[in-house]
């Protein structure tokens, strides 16, 4: 069953909430697409919609965190990442136990164009110490990720997506925080993806015959799982991130910090959005002109050989 | 370009405008009509009558600037834009296509006439003022107007211009706010009042005015009002209806950002073409 990742969240934050009453989500004036709104309905005591104030909604989160909630903040991942310096102290030099939820992450926004798609928000995120960052790539992930944040003491932020995304897995357990999920062995070569990535990874491993990829879904971008990564730096020749975010400071720094730390022997190639701006278009275009569709991965892999 | 101050003229433009808006957002399967629809009447009058610029030399150094800090509102200045001659009309037919300058959200970049990227609700108030100041220190006698939403004037930012525009005496700053009462999650009134808003910004210490953003006439008096030299920006509290000129989409939370099917297109055009 195809869903988008914001509608999974939508609907398992619902379900942390039936049974934590210390759950409680705010929104900016986006809850019919974040999802939020599936909170709001049924518990609208917990629900604080603060209009199209973003700065005003993460610092309340910071405060609510402070009384003794879990508090739950949503919008665009571009809307939240670019309030930094507010989450920077209220949230991340606070250890404040804030759920940041960004959605319409990447160039699979689309039509809406740059202005409404998170492509940077992990780069600016992730320096800020203690802050666990997911990615989960379809519904029973996300629906994982979600209990594991409402449970977490420590601010998390879930990027996630507008456009639906294939079922992966058959249970939640499939996600283990940190630890980066093996969807099939191979050899030589480890495609690594995350979030939407992982199906273009997949697609293209079909397309390329004779070849024998690993393909990882690395759902924790932070902490990044550096034994895996190990591992495959010191068996593959090749090593090929895929995410729908700026090459610069996303998954492909995060794995190819590790490896050249690592001394690993393996080489990276990175794909995503390099170092350009996005722009408006039918996603499925977006992907075949910036290189993420899997036709492109697969010319990209096949490149190498 | 045929500039006029004729009430009936401007109306037969907006409504001409209108019908692009409609016929844009059908062909590119989505987008914002709602605040569109709201924000035309206004934006015609501007430049098709207020506003002193030139389609053919849209880098004239003098021209009055025009801000649409609702980017999302976007296909009604396209539409302007492409009736006034500055683009062309056919290039409408790629707005939200990939490798179009018509973006879903305007980009100086690749569309300077356009004047600021805007989408990320909040910023235009400011970016106007800077504009404002430098041509005050050029000793330019160009103006700038800024176009922002009701719900976008929630954003904090907004407010700090709000404070920092009088201290700056800038006479030659006009803000106009689309109340339309609408944004996504519901009615301003509900997600954020902002009531009482026009003693808000006179608080503020603005100029300040309300007009009903649908009637001409009252759009052109009190544009001419903010001509008149002073050192007190303008505020202009615009009273507007989402979704205006199509019966099904007025007032409808809805149609923010939804763009009309074959047949909702078919009835909206005719009930245009009628008016
Ligand atoms: C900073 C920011 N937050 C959220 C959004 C998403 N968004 C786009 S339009 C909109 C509602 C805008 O309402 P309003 O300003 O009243 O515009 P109008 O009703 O005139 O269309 C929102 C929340 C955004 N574009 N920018």
């Amino acid at each position: 069953m195809n869903k988008a990742t914001r509608d999974s969240f939508g609907e398992a934050v619902k379900m942390v909430g039936s049974t934590d009453p210390k759950v409680v989500v705010l929104d900016a004036d986006l809850s019919v697409s974040t999802k939020s709104i599936l909170f709001a309905k049924e518990f609208p005591d917990r629900f604080f919609q603060m209009g199209i104030a973003e700065q005003n909604m993460i610092g309340t989160a910071a405060g609510l965190a402070f009384a003794g909630y879990t508090p739950f903040l949503c919008s665009f991942g571009c809307f939240l990442a670019g309030r930094y310096e507010t989450i920077r102290v209220s949230v991340g030099y606070s250890r404040a136990n804030v759920k940041m939820v960004g959605t319409h992450s990447g160039l699979g926004t689309g039509e809406d164009g740059y202005t409404q798609m998170g492509l940077e928000d992990v780069t600016v995120l992730s320096a800020l110490p203690g802050l666990t960052i997911l990615q989960p790539s379809d519904h029973l992930s996300t629906v994982a990720a979600v209990r594991f944040a409402a449970s977490h003491v420590g601010p998390v932020y879930l990027r996630l997506t507008r456009q639906k995304l294939p079922a992966l897995y058959q249970s939640e357990h499939s996600f283990q925080m940190g630890r980066a999920t093996i969807l099939k062995e191979g050899r030589d070569i480890a495609l690594i993806g995350t979030g939407s990535m992982v199906h273009e990874m997949l697609a293209a491993s079909q397309l390329l015959q004779g070849v024998n990829p690993w393909i990882i879904d690395m759902h924790t971008l932070k902490p990044i799982d550096r034994s895996l990564i190990k591992s495959l730096g010191n068996s593959c020749k090749w090593i090929v991130t895929a995410e729908d975010h700026s090459t610069i400071g996303g998954l492909g720094t995060a794995v190819g910090t590790a490896l050249a730390e690592m001394g690993a022997s393996a080489k990276l190639i990175r794909i995503g959005v390099e170092d350009r701006f996005g722009e408006s278009g039918p996603a499925s275009e977006l992907y075949e002109k910036y290189g993420l569709s899997a036709k492109r991965v697969a010319e990209r892999v096949r490149s190498l050989l | 370009m045929k500039k006029t101050d004729s009430p009936d003229e401007l109306r037969s433009l907006a409504r001409q405008c209108r019908i692009d808006i409609i016929e844009m957002l059908s062909r590119a399967g989505s987008g914002h009509p709602g605040g569109s629809l709201s924000a035309i009447d206004i934006i015609t009058t501007l430049f098709f009558s207020k506003m002193n610029w030139d389609p053919k030399n849209p880098a004239w150094d003098d021209r009055d600037r025009f801000i649409l800090s609702k980017g999302h509102g976007v296909p009604a200045l396209y539409a302007v834009l492409a009736e006034a001659g500055a683009i062309a009309k056919e290039e409408l037919n790629t707005l939200r296509r990939i490798n179009s300058r018509i973006q879903g959200h305007p980009d100086r970049a690749a569309l300077p006439v356009v004047e600021a990227s805007t989408g990320s609700l909040g910023q235009g108030l400011s970016i106007a003022q800077g504009i404002a100041l430098g041509l005050k220190l050029k000793k330019s006698p160009a103006r700038v107007y800024c176009m922002m939403g009701d719900g976008e004037i929630q954003e904090g930012q907004v407010w700090e211009t709000i404070m920092s525009g009088p201290k700056f005496k800038l006479g030659n700053l006009v803000a106009i706010v689309d109340c339309n009462n609408g944004q996504i999650d519901g009615h301003v009134t509900e997600v954020m009042d902002l009531a009482p808003l026009a003693d808000k910004w006179r608080a503020f210490r603005w100029h300040v005015q309300e007009v009903n953003g649908h009637s001409i006439e009252e759009i052109l008096i009190a544009l001419d009002k903010t001509a008149t030299p002073t050192d007190q920006p303008h505020a202009i509290i615009a009273r507007t209806v989402k979704g205006k000129g199509v019966s099904f989409m007025e007032n409808n939370i809805g149609w923010h950002g939804m763009a009309p099917n074959p047949e909702e297109t078919a009835r909206a055009l005719e009930e245009l073409r009628q008016r």
